[in-house]
């Protein structure tokens, strides 16, 4: 539905990925169980420094779970992950760092509803980061003019519409100066005239080289920036390659199934 | 575009003037008729209600003021007793109230327990200003306090030795309140995160804790503070029996706060835990900035419900002999002179309860607007 209306694809951004050098996410074989449930089904793969992800797939399909697994907000059982070449263990310190360089956007915006735009922008450098105020402060009124909202930095969140809210929550992010940044399906929580303006802002973020791995369902969005496209479904990675390929087309019937349904406005 | 349609709107027709609502329908008069007059049963309701109302103001009016007495030579209370209650015998606070201000404590030192009446006030309304809301205001209150202490106790800067057994009256009802308060309420917030830990210790620990001292009635525990405490501990140690019964109090006070704060920490969204984490918040960086400033905010009407409560329940003490307002309220009538003028007494002693708490309840309806502005839009 709104993936015609928003997204005529605009001018494809090229490609950023540096395959040579050591990978920037690694998953090997990867399992998680909530309970008895199986919601990650040995996921294996690999994400070069500036290539550009979408992933795709079904309600329940484990999507989130993925995602969430890659700065720990959901604990694997089985498998490795790599993130940057540390491995994601128990141990706090490398958690800590890991934390630092993973970006993450939600559905939901998550800001903190208590605290200033602008200080929600400059809770984490100040106190993760250990930057001087005024540096963050600065910092964070450039990313926010980034994503063409500084005059609202004074408001509150709650002052704000859902479109400068998730734009808020992306400029929170970049102001921690991520190397990875995780989205996970950042516009499903918005009215329709409001998807653009977030599309945007991330596709300037991949203009910018920024390595991305992103849940979403905007197809437009996906020819445009994506280097890849992963489709999950039922816990396991189905198939992926390029957008064009996979859209246009779709090797396993679970993805030509997807894709109609999708095509039809979910 | 906007312009255009303003325009020709503007020469067909002039624009409307706002008119005011009727006046029956807004002002004093509108809301008389909305809420106390709206139908005959209602208006007789009302009527009636009123006539009660005024008839038993007057009687207050005649009792309390014009027949009152308000003092008496060397306790010759028969005047009093003459009015065989028809009017109220106010002497008795006259004569009383440094008694029941300040109990037993020397009566030529009474301007110790005074000042640190004043110095608690004082203290209480700089903490109300959200301007002293910095570092700085712990160590007023730890001045402060260490003052009070030195002036009740004496024994230093000339100040002759009162020991503890003698104080009494306001002082210590204050002393119980704002001690309790000030060690139960960080305690609760401990409990209340302990509770939510992931490590099972720490969380058994504190639901044994709440679960144990919530089941038991504060009387017990004070008598158990006061009696069986003492038994425990090795020949010769003696803890102060206000001590005692001041820890009794913080442990009530914290376990029935941390269930207040607990319901505030449950009433936030998953989500904020999760942007915190992702942002790499440290645990302690997460509960002080994000988690605890909104839990704290949307309870802050049950927190001061059980404020208030416990400043009241400090009373209780009077069962183990501490001589707190109440208690020196009671005993100020004993003497056979006074004997009978209990309603004059207890009115005074509510009243000033009543002070202490409607000030916490009107501090905390501002507080609670001006904290939670960012809710509105
Ligand atoms: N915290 C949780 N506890 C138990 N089950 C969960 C939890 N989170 C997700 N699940 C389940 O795991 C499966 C995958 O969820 P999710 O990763 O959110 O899927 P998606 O994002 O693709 O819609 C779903 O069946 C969901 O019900
Ligand atoms: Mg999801």
């Amino acid at each position: 539905m709104s993936d015609q209306l928003v997204l005529e694809p605009g001018e494809s951004v090229a490609s950023q990925a540096r395959t040579d050098a050591p990978p920037a996410i690694l998953l090997d074989r990867v399992n998680k169980w909530f309970g008895a449930l199986h919601v990650l089904r040995d996921v294996s793969m690999s994400i070069a420094h500036g290539e550009r992800v979408v992933v795709c797939g079904p309600s329940g399909s484990g999507k989130s779970t993925l995602i969430r697994c890659i700065n720990r907000l959901e604990t694997h059982q089985e498998g490795r992950i790599l993130v940057d070449n540390m491995e994601l263990s128990d141990d706090v310190r490398a958690l800590d760092a890991i934390r630092r360089e993973v970006g993450m956007v939600f559905q939901s915006f998550n800001l903190f509803p208590h605290l200033t735009i602008l200080e929600n922008c400059t809770l984490a450098p100040i106190w993760v980061r250990r930057m001087p105020k005024a540096e963050a402060d600065a910092l964070a009124m450039q990313y926010l003019e980034r994503v063409r909202i500084p005059e609202q930095a004074k408001k509150y969140p709650g002052q704000l519409s859902g479109g400068q809210q998730q734009r808020v929550a992306i400029a929170r992010a970049l102001c921690m100066k991520p190397k990875i940044m995780l989205f996970d399906e950042p516009t499903s929580a918005l009215d329709p005239e409001m998807i653009k303006e977030v599309l945007d802002t991330m596709v300037t973020l991949a203009e910018d080289g920024m390595t991305m791995i992103c849940v979403t369902h905007e197809m437009g969005f996906a020819r445009q920036v994506a280097d890849r496209v992963v489709f999950m479904d039922r816990g396991e990675i189905v198939e992926q390659g390029e957008p064009v390929e996979m859209f246009e087309r779709p090797k396993t019937d679970r993805l030509r199934l997807f894709l109609s349904q999708i095509l039809r406005g979910h | 575009m906007s312009d255009i349609t303003l325009g020709t709107a503007v020469a067909a027709a002039p624009e409307a003037v706002p008119r005011t609502a009727p006046l029956s329908q807004i002002g004093l008069v509108g809301w008389l008729r909305a809420n106390l007059f709206s139908s005959w049963i209602n208006s007789a309701v009302t009527l009636l209600v009123l006539y009660f109302v005024v008839r038993w103001a007057i009687g207050f009016v005649e009792w309390g003021v014009i027949n009152a007495v308000w003092s008496v030579p060397n306790n010759q209370t028969q005047v009093c007793r003459d009015l065989k209650g028809t009017g109220a015998c106010w002497a008795v606070i006259t004569e009383k109230h440094r008694f029941i201000l300040f109990g037993t404590y020397p009566y030529e030192e009474h301007w110790r327990p005074a000042l640190c009446v004043l110095l608690f006030v004082g203290l209480y309304i700089v903490s109300a200003m959200r301007r002293f809301w910095r570092k700085e205001l712990a160590l007023v209150w730890i001045g402060v306090l260490t003052l009070i202490g030195a002036l009740m106790w004496g024994g230093v800067f000339g100040l002759s030795y009162v020991p503890q057994e003698r104080w009494g009256g306001l002082v210590i009802t204050l002393i119980l309140a704002t001690f309790g308060l000030a060690f139960a309420f960080p305690l609760a917030i401990m409990v209340a995160l302990g509770r939510r830990s992931s490590l099972p210790a720490i969380k058994a620990l504190c639901v044994v804790y709440v679960e144990l001292i919530r089941g038991v009635p504060l009387i017990s525990l004070l008598f158990m503070a006061s009696v069986m405490f003492p038994l425990f501990l090795p020949e010769g140690m003696n803890i102060d029996k206000l001590l005692r019964a001041q820890i009794a109090i913080i442990l009530f006070a914290g376990a029935y706060l941390a269930e207040v704060v607990r319901g505030g920490l449950q009433a936030l969204p998953k989500g904020q835990y999760e942007a915190a984490d992702a942002l790499g918040l440290s645990y302690w960086q997460k509960t002080g900035f994000i988690i605890l400033p909104q839990a704290l905010r949307l309870v802050i009407p049950p927190l001061v419900n059980t404020f208030i409560g416990f400043f009241k329940d400090t009373s209780l003490v009077l069962i183990i002999g501490i001589f707190d307002l109440l208690t020196a309220g009671k005993t100020a009538i004993i003497e056979p002179a006074w004997q009978g003028f209990g309603v004059e007494v207890y009115l005074t002693v509510g009243a000033i309860y009543f002070v202490f708490c409607f000030a916490m309840s009107k501090y905390s309806q501002g507080l609670e607007a001006e904290l939670n502005r960012h809710r509105v839009r």
